[in-house]
């Protein structure tokens, strides 16, 4: 197992992001919308820092994409279900979703269709602390902290003070033949490494 | 969670909880303006109503269509239910439609059951003559949580006709699980002997448990079949065990007020009581699309399968 | 016709009604037992090894219902009568609930017919005390006891009023060996009644049935037997109490008799959990106490026999919801291995006192004379050989016609193997030879 993030590098990273969010992106019709279960901290300090440097307060949602999920009835038991609160309209909004990993991409189209159902935004933008590769589906992250190449079985794990009591990032190198960890891409069949 | 929903003793405490919190996020989905989720999409739920119930029956197939699922109503008075077609006959037609999950309401204990041994697909208990009725007991553990905080330890009393009421069994199966008192009051031919064994306390003499209570659960009282074999008559029933004005006096403040439905006014509650706001008529029906949604997504959600779980998929 | 010789070889013997309990061979000629010794040589006789079987007397069911005349979808004499031999049984007795009712000699002789022509059991019909079955006029007992029936019963149902009870006790005193076999059940507590009364009913949601409604019932009878001096049977006993007044009668001399089901020693009410309608039967399956009570009774002899109650019902309506289904279970192929796996191997019962509650007693009981044993010379070879180690699982096919048996999926040790009925084979190597 070995380190990638120290609680500095997470911290530089958001502080970059923000500023990032900021000369890019119009501050007004901004919201951050960080997806449950550790986005929507990070999407908590990215309003703070973004407070910080503008001395605006960009308004912050936390959505729940498990019913969006594509792989509902796939794996043993109905995944977890969090909380989804948006108190505000996202129409007309330029929405940046927030996430710690990107990986195959399949949790931001879900993320994104949960979206539409909610408003209809402007634009959408995504920001991420770790992007690892390996995407399935065409979608690219507009904000990132650190690209960090990976392998398909290993696991990356970002840890949240929130949550986890530290920040941080950590990879746990897969070994060949152990099982993968994801839920089969196509029911009935299991994933060759 | 198990493969079928027939009991209040197929799922555990953890169990229960995880349906509640999961109810809270369907709960947030019936604020939005698209009330949908595609989570149940392409999967089939079928109503088989074998009573008529047009209220339990419009909660579920709310809950299933808000989770994208197709819906097809088998109710009775209109198709091959009540042309005399046997259950058995009728699972395996659905069978062969393909149903992911039946709902099945019957006059008959134990149908479910049955229904159970002849389809693939998920069972969910809609209510199965005297025997139980966990979905109705499940949206009163919600109510009762969203309320008043938590069911450990709550006082609850259940009022009225305990022999042939099916939500009497869940709620006291349900709320003993959760670790809550339960004492069960009503005329002493409307009790079933050997209640005590279920873990509550019987009591006669409503007058005596109202004033210590944070839950007062009445049951409707049948009228009908009722009147010469357990009890006189309408009238002392309601002298003796009817919530009227002054016995809600009693209560302590904040005690909740609750009912099944459909209501005797006049029997079990009187008209001006049901209307307080203590009484979360209302909010049991609110309640109850969010935990039948639960529920669809909890058991059809998965694969079913027992052994290692697989984590979380892909981000 | 000749009848076929057999020399039944080196079997073990056990013989209540003679006292026998030891390994001989049995020759069987012209349809009697010839000779039973050690060492036998018959040289015309087709030679049975029976190394490792059982032989005893052919076993008596005094309670089946065999549905014909009425309802021969659920079975038949043949089926039945077939379904009997293979259970080791070389004689039964049907019950009245027929349609017609037997009632009357002519129903009595189309059953007999029947069986006659099916040559796979003895059958003696018993028939109805009152008028079908209605509990309110008495049928014509004089006439069914001139075409030879000695047992009367309304079962199905209770005779309702202690005054026709009473009436039909002492208009049966007139005629000889007759008994009246009442099915205990007190209408007014029992209506709508799934299963017993207890925890597990109001458990499962099913209206129950107490053990008073029996008990009550016994209890009326056994004073109308002491009242009139009546000879009295009760059907099927299903509670402890029950059990104690039966046994109480029969210390005050009066002339009292008791049956009780395999599936009631076997079974109690917590078995209903799963709404399997296979175990649902009237009188219904009781408590822990009640089945231990049973047990007991019929060790001590206060319970003298062993009945099946064998009640088949189409599949049709027993697959239904558990209060549509119809009360019964089959019971003719089962009874004697489930009494062995139940109650002898676990040391509840001897195998000598189950194999007269099975036989000798039930025989002397209806007043089958040629059944029961003893075994020994000049007597009609009626036998059942059985294998009491052969290990069996029940389920369907079925030799009756039904198959709604409550010991579905049970595993089982004893088999019958030969059944002769009469001095001939009706059963060969565990198959119905017709």
């Amino acid at each position: 197992m070995s380190r990638i993030l120290g609680p500095d590098d997470v911290r530089r990273a958001l502080a970059r992001i923000a500023h990032e969010i900021v000369e890019r992106e119009r501050i007004d019709g901004l919201v951050l919308v960080g997806i449950a279960d550790r986005g929507d901290h990070l999407a908590v300090r990215l309003s703070r820092e973004i407070s910080k440097i503008e001395g605006v307060e960009v308004p912050v949602g936390v959505l729940d994409i498990t019913f969006y999920r594509d792989d509902i009835g796939l794996t043993a038991e109905a995944p977890e279900v969090h909380e989804t609160r948006i108190p505000f309209d996202i129409t007309g909004r330029t929405v940046v979703l927030v996430d710690d990993v990107l990986y195959t991409g399949r949790t931001i189209r879900a993320a994104m269709d949960a979206l539409m159902d909610l408003g209809r935004p402007r634009r959408i933008r995504l920001a991420v602390l770790v992007d690892r590769g390996h995407r399935e589906l065409p979608i690219r992250a507009d904000f990132v902290g650190k690209n960090v190449p990976t392998q398909l079985d290993d696991d990356v794990r970002v840890m949240i003070k929130e949550v986890d009591g530290e920040d941080g990032a950590v990879v746990q190198e897969g070994s060949p033949g152990r099982p993968l960890k994801k839920a089969p891409a196509v029911a009935g069949q299991e994933e060759s490494a | 969670m198990n493969e079928h929903l027939l009991s209040m003793h197929d799922v555990t405490a953890e169990d229960v909880v995880r349906i509640l919190d999961t109810a809270e996020s369907f709960r947030e989905v019936g604020t939005r303006v698209i009330k949908k989720v595609p989570a149940l999409r392409g999967r089939t739920v079928v109503n088989l109503f074998y009573e008529n119930s047009t209220r339990t029956r419009i909660s579920f197939e709310l809950a299933a269509k808000r989770l994208s699922a197709d819906v097809i109503n088998f109710a009775s008075g209109g198709s091959s239910v009540s042309k005399g077609e046997s259950l058995k006959d009728t699972a395996l037609t659905l069978q062969a439609m393909g149903a992911d999950a039946i709902v099945i309401r019957h006059s008959s204990s134990g149908a479910p059951y049955q229904l159970a041994k002849w389809v693939r697909g998920h069972v969910l208990n809609a209510g199965d003559g005297t025997h139980e009725h966990p979905t109705q007991a499940l949206l009163d553990l919600y109510t009762m949580r969203e309320r008043l905080g938590r069911i450990e330890g709550l006082r609850v009393a259940i009022v009225g006709d305990v022999l042939h009421s099916r939500v009497a069994r869940s709620l006291s199966f349900g709320l003993v699980k959760m670790g809550a008192d339960v004492t069960l009051v009503g005329p002493a031919t409307l009790i079933p002997p050997d209640a005590r064994a279920w873990g509550v306390e019987v009591s006669h003499d409503v007058d005596e448990v109202l004033p210590k209570l944070d839950v007062c659960y009445l049951l409707r009282v049948q009228t009908e079949r009722q009147r010469l074999e357990y009890f006189p008559s309408v009238r002392e029933y309601a002298r003796l065990f009817g919530l009227n004005r002054s016995r809600v006096d009693v209560l302590p403040e904040g005690t909740l007020i609750m009912h099944p439905g459909p209501m005797n006014r006049g029997v079990e509650i009187d008209s001006d009581v049901a209307d307080l706001p203590q009484s979360v008529i209302e909010d049991q029906v609110t309640n109850g699309i969010a935990v039948r949604m639960a529920l669809l997504y909890l058991l059809l959600g998965g694969r079913g399968e027992s052994g290692e779980e697989v984590p979380d998929g892909s981000s | 016709m000749a009848r076929p010789e057999l020399l039944l070889r080196g079997a073990h013997v056990v013989d209540p009604a003679g006292g026998r309990d030891e390994i001989a061979d049995v020759h069987v000629r012209d349809g009697v037992v010839a000779d039973v010794g050690h060492g036998l040589d018959a040289a015309s006789a087709e030679i049975v090894e029976c190394d490792g079987l059982v032989l005893a007397p052919g076993l008596v069911d005094m309670h089946t219902h065999l549905r014909e005349p009425g309802f021969e979808h659920k079975e038949t004499v043949e089926t039945g009568t077939r379904a009997a031999a293979v259970g080791g049984y070389t004689a039964v007795a049907p019950m009245a609930n027929t349609d017609p009712v037997a009632d009357d000699a002519s129903v009595i002789a189309g059953v007999r017919a029947a069986a006659a022509r099916a040559r796979l059991a003895d059958v003696f019909p018993v028939g109805a005390i009152t008028k079908g079955l209605e509990g309110e006029v008495l049928a014509e007992i004089g006439e069914m006891v001139d075409a030879g029936v000695r047992v009367f019963s309304d079962d199905g149902r209770c005779v309702p009023t202690a005054r026709t009870f009473r009436n039909a006790l002492t208009y049966a005193l007139a005629f000889d060996d007759v008994v009246l076999a009442e099915h205990c059940e007190d209408a007014s507590l029992s209506t709508g009644q799934q299963m017993h009364e207890g925890f597990s009913s109001s458990f499962l949601g099913l209206a129950g049935q107490p053990a008073a409604a029996e008990d009550a019932i016994v209890f009326r009878d056994i004073e109308m037997a002491r009242l009139t001096g009546g000879r009295l049977h009760i059907c099927h006993l299903s509670s402890a109490r029950s059990v104690e007044l039966v046994r109480r009668a029969k210390a005050d001399g009066l002339r009292v008799s008791a049956e009780v089901t395999p599936h009631h020693l076997v079974f109690t009410d917590e078995d209903l959990r799963t709404y399997d309608t296979n175990l649902k039967v009237n009188p219904p399956l009781r408590s822990a106490e009640d089945r231990k009570a049973l047990r007991r009774g019929l060790a001590d002899g206060t319970i003298d026999a062993v009945a099946t109650d064998h009640a088949p019902h189409a599949v049709e309506e027993k697959e239904s919801e558990f209060d549509r289904a119809p009360h019964g279970t089959i019971g003719l192929e089962t009874a004697l291995a489930v009494v062995l796996t139940e109650l002898v191997e676990p040391g509840h019962l001897t195998l000598s006192r189950a194999l007269e509650a099975l036989s000798s007693a039930p025989a002397r009981l209806i007043g089958a004379r040629e059944h029961g044993g003893p075994i020994e010379g000049g007597r009609p070879a009626n036998l059942v050989l059985f294998d009491p180690e052969q290990r069996w699982t029940v389920e369907p096919p079925f030799i009756s016609k039904s198959r709604n048996s409550a010991f579905t999926g049970r595993a089982l040790q004893g088999r019958v193997r030969h059944t002769v009925l009469q001095g001939e084979l009706t059963v060969s190597d565990g198959k119905a030879t017709r």
